[in-house]
């Protein structure tokens, strides 16, 4: 069984019967038709494998929340199945259970009894629990003297204190202080190396892509991608930008990257390129090369105001630098349709070796979410090779002069 | 079923925990602590007491004991408490949980047995005192005692199902939980337990008669007071509407089950 956890064909209606006689007919085998069904989840199929890590994304409304908790099973699917072969923890709502008259220990027995465990189990878990939550003396406090910071470091480590199968994650989930934070992530990791699975819900694409094999896209209850974490948080991006009459393209380039386009269009790339300061395109370019970004725009409506925006990334999709035309004051007013706008960023190339991508944006303000002429993933891609320079590793260049002195 | 009850058994360290837990934290913090579960409803019977002796007193026949309209109302409250608590437990306990279910997978059927075993264990202590009070009054325990468990499981069992039942339809339409709140009052009073049913004028007999927890609770009055075994045939009527009730229930919370969640 290489297969933790399959979705299949998963769906969940809220139904409104009108009266609820109705609904009390249905649990006993009379056919009633439900006065108005809402589907917030359908055709949700995907499977998990042993130790793979799985992102799930989508905007807030589009049926995360529900399908975890079909996957933990605290709501009954309308239609469709979901098979979990193995335990399930979900740190989620920490703190679910506490009651605050008992002491962090009395606490620690009732919640993981919760989830099932027996006095023994609990008995021989409890030295690890009290030592990863380290609480001190206050673990035998009534837990209304408690902080919100050490009722979580309490929760979290009765949540994990037995591996599961799975674990599913919200990454905005705040564990308390800066330390406790890295040691939970820590935590994650070795479970993730011992071979849990993880099922990763955030906004954040820095964290889904770091820490995924896969991502899954969530719209309107529907899996709109599974795959790739980069593809699928360009794809979650052009989403969040997307608006009434704006449209998205998905292009696979021929280096094998799908690109995706969104937007209404009433602006446009044509053109963008790196150029060389001697006016030489160039594809490859060396650690600390001055260089010449341009793009050429072209309106293709009446544009009130125009922000260029582009954001260089690395190959794994994390942003190295971005900035936009708003926030350097240079904002072109009422621009006609038909209109070429020329933009030349000059900058020196201060990045490690690697291949880089830059996605650009054209908007009418700061962000994306007001005005999204076009966002454009993979607008361009180069490549920075170390030719002149002693050897270091890592996406900045950030030149140091050492100093070395031995003494006596 | 039997699924259900293994689940129950498998969580059974959380049940317990939970009962206890539960009692802990009703009495958190009250300087006498787990007394109260005794003394409330000894204090309503003193007040009655007090306030209905002379009325009723000389109303019981084939007692000698001064006291026996004292006993009488501790034997119907022994009964009756344990009957309102189970009922008022239950008609409010997946409402009261819905935060709980919503967040956290458990075996849901845990939750009457959670709500049931904290409403005997505070029986048993109200049961304690009310021997130990007996004892002081010259009214010490026969062998027809060792009745009371029974009479505690068909107590149960019509309490629980009727609750559950209603707990089901409350979590869909609200207005069971209010509703509830009077006629569990009326419910007291067209029940003996401060009167004796000889008193009550001759129409008012059948309304006796078509109450379920008039068997149960003059079962509880002939065993504590006069020392007899109840009136068996009744009683069976009884047990047997109540299992029936509570199978009912469980039936009705499996189907529900699913779709509770939905609406909490």
């Amino acid at each position: 069984m290489s297969n933790i956890l399959e979705v299949s064909g998963l769906g969940k209606a809220f139904r409104d019967y009108g009266s609820e006689f109705k609904r009390f007919a249905s649990w006993f085998g009379v056919t009633v038709t439900p006065r108005h069904e809402h589907w917030v989840l359908r055709d949700i199929s995907f499977v998990v494998g042993r130790g793979e890590a799985i992102g799930i994304v989508g905007q807030n409304g589009a049926g995360k929340s529900t399908l975890l908790k079909l996957i933990t099973r605290t709501l009954m699917p309308t239609e469709g199945s979901v098979a979990v072969h193995g335990r399930i923890a979900a740190i989620l709502e920490l703190g679910m259970g506490f009651s605050p008259d008992l002491t962090g220990r009395q606490n620690v027995y009732h919640a993981a009894g919760l989830m099932g465990f027996s006095r023994d189990q609990i008995d021989a878990a409890i030295p690890d629990i009290e030592a990863f939550a380290e609480i001190g003396e206050y673990f035998d406090e009534h837990v209304r003297t408690y902080s919100s910071g050490m009722q979580m470091r309490v929760a979290f480590s009765v949540a994990t204190a037995f591996r599961p199968d799975i674990l599913i994650v919200d990454e905005a989930l705040s564990v308390g202080d800066a330390y406790f934070q890295h040691k939970c992530f820590k935590r994650i990791k070795e479970f993730r190396e011992q071979g849990t699975s993880l099922l990763i819900v955030s906004h954040d694409s820095g964290a889904i892509q770091s820490m995924c094999d896969r991502a899954v896209l969530l719209q309107g209850g529907r899996v709109v991608r599974d795959g790739d974490p980069v593809e699928v948080m360009d794809a979650y991006n052009a989403l969040i930008a997307e608006r009434e009459n704006s449209t998205m393209k998905v292009e696979r380039l021929e280096t094998g990257q799908v690109q995706t386009t969104s937007g209404t269009f009433e602006a446009v790339v044509k053109e963008i390129q790196l150029y060389a300061m001697d006016g030489e395109r160039i594809e490859f370019i060396d650690v600390g090369q001055d260089v010449e970004l341009r793009i050429d725009v072209e309106a293709r409506a009446d544009i009130p105001r125009l922000v260029l925006g582009y954001m260089i990334k690395d190959r794994l999709g994390q942003p190295v630098f971005g900035t936009n035309t708003f926030h350097t004051r240079q904002v072109v007013d009422d621009v006609p349709a038909g209109c070429t706008v020329s933009y030349v960023a000059r900058f020196t190339m201060n990045l490690g070796p690697g291949s880089y991508s830059i996605s650009t944006a054209l908007v009418s303000t700061d962000t994306h979410l007001v005005d999204n002429y076009e966002w454009r993933d993979l607008a361009l891609i180069f490549t920075v090779a170390n030719h002149s320079h002693a050897h270091f590793v890592g996406s900045a260049w950030i030149p140091p002069k050492i100093d070395i002195k031995s003494l006596p | 079923m039997s699924e259900l009850l293994r689940a129950v058994w498998r969580y059974r360290n959380f049940i317990l925990s939970s009962v206890k837990n539960d009692l802990k934290a009703r009495f958190a913090r009250s300087r006498l602590g787990a007394a109260w579960m005794v003394l409330q409803p000894l204090a309503q019977v003193a007040i009655y007491s007090v306030v209905l002796s002379r009325v009723m007193g000389a109303k019981l026949p084939g007692t000698t004991n001064q006291y026996a309209y004292s006993i009488y109302l501790m034997a119907g409250m022994l009964a009756w408490s344990l009957f309102i608590e189970v009922v008022t437990r239950s008609l409010t306990l997946f409402v009261d949980n819905g935060n709980l279910m919503k967040k956290i997978y458990f075996p849901r059927a845990t939750l009457p047995f959670i709500a049931v075993g904290s409403a005997l264990v505070s029986n048993l202590f109200l049961f304690i005192a009310t021997i130990f009070i007996f004892a002081i009054v010259g009214h010490p325990p026969t062998w027809a005692f060792l009745w009371i468990p029974l009479l505690v499981a068909i107590n149960v069992a019509f309490s629980l199902g009727l609750g559950l039942l209603l707990g089901v339809i409350n979590v869909f339409v609200r207005d069971v939980g209010q509703v509830m709140a009077v006629v569990l009052q009326l419910w007291f009073w067209i029940t003996p337990i401060v009167y004796m049913p000889s008193i009550l004028p001759a129409g008012f007999g059948r309304v006796i008669a078509a109450n379920p927890l008039f068997y149960i609770v003059s079962a509880f009055q002939n065993v504590l007071l006069y020392g007899q075994g109840p009136a068996l045939i009744p009683l069976a009527w009884t047990a047997l509407g109540s299992v029936f009730l509570l199978a009912i229930a469980f039936l009705m919370f499996r189907r529900a089950a699913p779709e509770m969640v939905d609406v909490l």
